[in-house]
């Protein structure tokens, strides 16, 4: 009972953080129908400027952890979202009005140079860092299993509660989120009538990255390793996510990923660690056939 | 924010040049670069004992930022028709640049490094041919004074370009292939050469396969690594459990490629475009799991070693045979040498990759090769005419799989061993990448697309840090520069009347 | 010149029999218990206001819907009596002989004018081409069938006008060339009955008497049964032998062209309240 508890607790916080690159994905599929790619490498460039931020913090002796946890946050959301801005600028708006394929190649092209440029700049080697954020709440304390809630453990939920409210918000009452999502309906009507398309689209592409950055933070924190590689596999996963919860459904890609999340500890924690990522791509593959709208997706009856 | 796309109006000198708004939006993109940079090239986490330390290379930020406002400025003066300035002040610092370079390189005094900006003479030499390229278009801009075309005048010209290699390669191509098959002969051509060109020719051959799958039948597969090592263990597990030769063994990888495309073909049928992709990559991953964690099988991560060389038709290629064995040297009266291995390795390729061009080329021609490129044009179409679009899509998963099947069992062979770390996502991602970038479903394409994203790179091997960065970058470029690839242009299979004489170009508005 | 055929009542099963057919998404009804039928020599046209159901009938027709309920039977000369309803997407062209054109011209666009009469002849080939096989092997069995398949091409290139264009890509034609060329290719696969939806859109009216022209010609010489959508009462009235209406997804009306004409529901649906009006055959409705 204890275990299975606390796989449900590590299912659901890393169900978060997937929840978080997910949204990302699917508000860019919304917007401009493509699969951003490279998006798993803006939660990795996440990841690693946090960790240099936090090692800056350090170093200027800024100690209190609340102050540095706000600092990093803010300065991690700026810096990933600028590449994820740079990522659409010089990617994919080239090639907006031209076939399927050539974004998608760009986008490879830039998640193996994203990959690359931070292996050559950061070293290839992993990178740990010490836990910041120690202790929590121990559970079932007689029994044989304890079960531990860690306060990085609530952390991470109370701040992507927090942040999905603020998103929520922002996406149904103010103008950017009209335009987003008219964009999302018809793209070429939405300009006519006079929506900045570009910025619109930017602006997506920003947000995405800010919160995947966030994820990165969240990575970091709650694993204590970073390699320039994480990016790829919680790229498929996080994109199979926001297939699972319905793409172009932003609440769906939340539901999908702790769906995945937990569905990963619960494979790990009762059957085999080593694939729990075969586990994740065949779920893939199963919604894809069986139900491509996902859980919460529109269906789209083909216009003939 | 006023940044330029391709299309914008023609160069009109008459304009006059807004210096204040270049600076501006030259500004803005320093800072930009300066935003991106500061992060993760500013600081630099080092392993230290006890944890972690910071090393700061602000001078890098800054030589990043100044590179950033000025080639925007060069970008602006080539947009609003100013080459001139451009010519003059990148042609020097580019010119000088080189050659301090060339001097580094050709007398080793390595006193003079302290004249380049960079401390690392690839970053030199990059900016060094960057900066040169930027005078090299301003001079053309003066000589030509034409630039953005709007995209479809781009295209038609690309489509011309294209129409023209074609008809060139067909009085080429001879040629072409003479020289691949005297090469091992020519004088200067050692064991690394050999090598880069029988690596050259399997990605010639595994992107002629892909073509079948992506080019003619329009399947974003990012899989196809799947198929490769579904030929690679098929040949490696026969050989050393059964001992048979790698001409028996051949057949066999293919067919059991085949059979693995369409098992992974079939749960893909309904899918499109970039989900194909997803899912497809997602097959290939899980394939490259299974390898390596079904160790009682594939034996893991340890892989299969000693698997066999091929023979000269029943002749090894060794010093020493055993009892009543003829060695190749032996019977040919030679003195044993190791590049006869290598040089017989080559031919098999270049033979494998012929077999598979003539079978495309053929195919294209005969009713599925149409079948493939109709249901890459429109599906719903071909269902309205009756043709069965999961056979078809089955059809070119199978083939395409096949012919992977077929490379996959030679790259085992020829290094004699294999493990699942060959077969990653990347190696799907290259081979897709020669693919397109070459242009799609063109057969000349995919080797210039092989020679130019293995071949470069392996001939360049000191840099082979830099070797995937430089890959991701060109990709992006090349596709941002040629979304339809650099020598992309359809031939009918079929004509009525007589096709067009060579000199004329062909575009029809 | 329209000259409806001599029609000897009761001599043959009609082509098709549409029994009872409604089609329902979620809850809107789009078409909701049509019947009627269509004669092998008749043209059969089905018109009505925009969103009546038309393009939905077609689509139920040619395997592209699975309708909620009712029945659609062809009578096939060689195949027998086949239910469309039940049949997989392609083989409706394949065994029913069921051939479509589409209200945005789906043309093989990078492929050669002549590739797409000949991608069309898609089955017959592969059979000679021995699934391929005997094709890679150069055997004369499939050199043949090609030969034959570009001349059918040809015949029909030749009925269209586009021979001197046989080697042009699809996509690069005129608008007016393109339905033209749709339609050929439909013709190329044999078909018994052929669907049209909306082929006169978008075409002048020198363009629409030359589709009229061939759409004659495949009732009379091809011998092949006729069914249009269309808003073009110029080409309606003019060819079709027999009119369905359908209006809110229901059939209002069904006979001649006179007969449908003088009918006051179907110039209610048309024209609205305002009865008192006389019939409009000349006007050319708005293509949608």
């Amino acid at each position: 009972m204890g275990y299975f508890l606390q796989q449900l607790i590590n299912g659901l916080t890393l169900g978060m953080v997937y929840g978080l690159i997910a949204i990302g994905y699917t508000m860019v599929y919304g917007i401009i129908g493509m699969i951003n790619f490279a998006h798993g490498e803006i939660f990795m460039i996440g990841a690693f400027v946090s960790i240099i931020t936090f090692l800056l913090l350090g170093i200027l002796g800024v100690t209190w952890i609340p102050l540095a946890l706000l600092i990093v946050l803010i300065v991690t959301m700026v810096l990933t979202s600028a590449y994820g801005w740079t990522l659409e600028r010089v990617a994919y708006r080239p090639l907006r009005g031209s076939t399927r394929l050539a974004p998608l190649i760009t986008a490879i092209g830039m998640s193996i140079f994203f990959q690359n440029y931070v292996m050559l700049l950061q070293g290839a080697r992993v990178r740990p860092m010490q836990p910041l954020i120690t202790g929590g709440f121990h559970f079932f304390k007689h029994s044989n299993f304890v079960v531990t809630l860690s306060y990085l453990q609530i952390f991470i939920v109370v701040l992507t509660v927090v942040l999905m409210l603020v998103f929520t918000y922002l996406i149904s009452h103010t103008a950017l989120g009209r335009a987003q999502r008219a964009c999302e309906q018809d793209l070429k009507m939405a300009s006519l009538v006079g929506i900045d398309v570009n910025r619109t689209i930017s602006m997506t592409f920003i947000i995405g990255s800010a919160l995947a950055s966030v994820a990165g933070l969240m990575f970091l924190l709650n694993y204590g390793v970073i390699d320039f590689y994480i990016g790829f596999v919680a790229g498929i996963k996080a994109f199979t996510a926001a297939v699972l919860g319905g793409i172009g459904s932003l609440p769906g890609a939340m539901l999908g990923g702790l769906a995945i999340g937990l569905i990963e500890a619960f494979w790990s924690g009762y059957f085999t660690v080593e694939y729990k990522d075969v586990a994740a791509f065949a779920i893939l593959v199963l919604v894809l056939i069986f139900r491509p709208t996902g859980m919460l997706g529109k269906p789209d009856v083909e216009k003939v | 924010m006023a940044l330029s796309t391709p299309g914008a109006s023609n160069a009109s000198s008459s304009r006059p040049f807004d210096t204040v708004a270049a600076l501006k939006e030259s500004a803005v993109v320093a800072a930009m670069v300066f935003v991106l940079a500061i992060g993760l090239l500013g600081f630099h986490i080092e392993d230290v004992t006890g944890g972690l330390e910071l090393v700061t290379r602000f001078d890098a930020v800054a030589v990043a930022v100044v590179l950033g406002f000025c080639g925007r400025l060069a970008l602006i003066a080539l947009r609003e028709g100013r080459p001139l300035p451009v010519v003059l002040t990148a042609g020097p610092i580019g010119l000088a640049l080189i050659a301090v370079l060339l001097y580094v390189q050709i007398s080793g005094d390595q006193g003079a490094v302290r004249w380049l900006p960079f401390g690392s003479v690839v970053m030199d030499w990059v900016v060094g041919i960057a900066v040169i390229g930027f005078a090299l278009r301003a001079l053309l801009g003066i000589w030509r004074s034409t630039d953005m075309r709007s995209a479809e005048e781009r295209d038609a010209a690309m489509d011309r370009f294209g129409a023209q290699v074609q008809r060139v390669a067909r009085v080429l191509g001879p040629f072409l292939l003479g020289f691949a098959v005297i090469l091992p002969f020519l004088p200067g051509v050692d064991r690394r050469l050999l090598d880069i060109g029988t690596l050259v020719l399997t990605y010639v051959m595994l992107g002629w396969g892909l073509n079948i799958v992506v080019g003619l039948a329009g399947l974003l597969d990012l899989g196809y690594v799947a198929f490769y090592a579904v030929g690679a263990y098929s040949y490696a597990l026969l050989a050393t459990h059964f001992g048979l030769s790698f001409w028996v063994c051949l057949p066999f990888a293919g067919i059991m490629s085949a059979f693995a495309g369409i098992l992974l073909g079939f749960p893909v049928l309904r899918l499109r475009g970039d989900y194909l992709a997803i899912v497809t990559l997602g097959f290939g991953e899980m394939i490259r799991i299974i390898l390596l964690n079904w160790y009682q099988f594939t034996n893991g991560p340890d892989g299969i070693s000693g698997i066999p060389r091929p023979s000269f038709f029943g002749l090894p290629f060794k010093h020493y045979a055993a009892e009543g064995v003829t060695t190749f040297h032996q019977f040919f009266g030679l003195p044993f040498a190791p590049i006869h291995r290598i040089m017989f390795l080559y031919y098999v390729i270049l033979v494998m990759a012929l077999i598979t061009n003539l079978v495309t080329l053929r195919i294209r021609k005969l009713p599925i090769g149409r079948g493939w490129e109709a249901l890459r044009e429109d599906e719903i179409a071909c269902r309205s005419l009756g043709i069965n679009p999961r056979n078809t899509k089955l059809t070119a998963f199978a083939m395409g799989a096949m012919f992977g099947g077929f490379g996959g069992a030679f790259f085992a062979t020829r290094l004699g061993f294999i493990s699942p770390e060959s077969f990653t996502f990347i190696e799907s991602a290259v081979i897709l990448a020669i693919v397109v970038l070459g242009g799609m479903g063109s057969q000349i394409g995919v080797v210039f697309g092989a020679v130019l994203l293995i071949g470069l790179p392996e001939m360049f091997r000191e840099l082979s840090q830099y070797r995937m960065l430089a890959f991701g970058a060109a990709m992006v470029t090349i596709m941002v520069w040629r979304p339809r690839g650099l020598l992309a242009h359809r031939e009918p299979t079929l004509r009525l009347g007589e096709p067009p004489p060579p000199a004329t170009a062909k575009g029809a508005e | 010149m329209n000259a409806p055929a001599q029609a000897t009542p009761e001599e043959a099963p009609p082509l098709l029999t549409v029994e009872h057919l409604t089609m329902r998404f979620g809850g809107l009804v789009a078409v909701d218990d049509v019947s009627f039928s269509a004669r092998s020599d008749h043209i059969t046209a089905i018109i009505g206001p925009n969103g009546a159901g038309k393009t939905t009938v077609f689509n139920c027709l040619t395997g592209f819907y699975k309708p909620t309920s009712g029945r659609l039977s062809v009578e096939h000369p060689r195949n027998g009596r086949l239910l469309l309803e039940r049949m997989e997407g392609y083989l409706i062209p394949r065994r029913a002989g069921v051939a479509r054109t589409f209200q945005n011209i789906r043309l093989f666009a990078a492929m050669s004018v002549l590739e797409n009469l000949v991608v069309a002849q898609h089955n017959r080939l592969m059979r000679a081409s021995g699934f391929t096989v005997l094709g890679l092997l150069g055997a004369p069995v499939y050199r043949r069938a090609e030969q034959r398949a570009v001349e059918r091409a040809r015949y029909w290139l030749d009925r269209i006008g586009l021979t001197a264009s046989a080697d042009m890509n699809a996509g690069n034609l005129p608008y007016g060339a393109q339905r033209r060329l749709e339609i050929a290719r439909a013709m190329c696969i044999d078909p018994i009955l052929l669907c049209l939806d909306e082929p006169a859109a978008g075409l002048n009216p020198r363009e629409s008497a030359e589709l009229n022209e061939l759409i004659l010609y495949i009732r009379d010489q091809e011998e092949v049964g006729v069914l249009l959508i269309e808003h073009d009462m110029s080409v309606v009235m003019q060819i079709s032998d027999h009119i369905v209406v359908l209006d809110y997804g229901r059939k209002i009306s069904d006979g001649s062209p006179k007969q449908v004409r003088h009918d006051p529901a179907v110039i209610r649906a048309y024209l609205g309240e305002e009865e008192g009006e006389e019939e409009r055959p000349a006007a050319t409705e708005q293509p949608d």
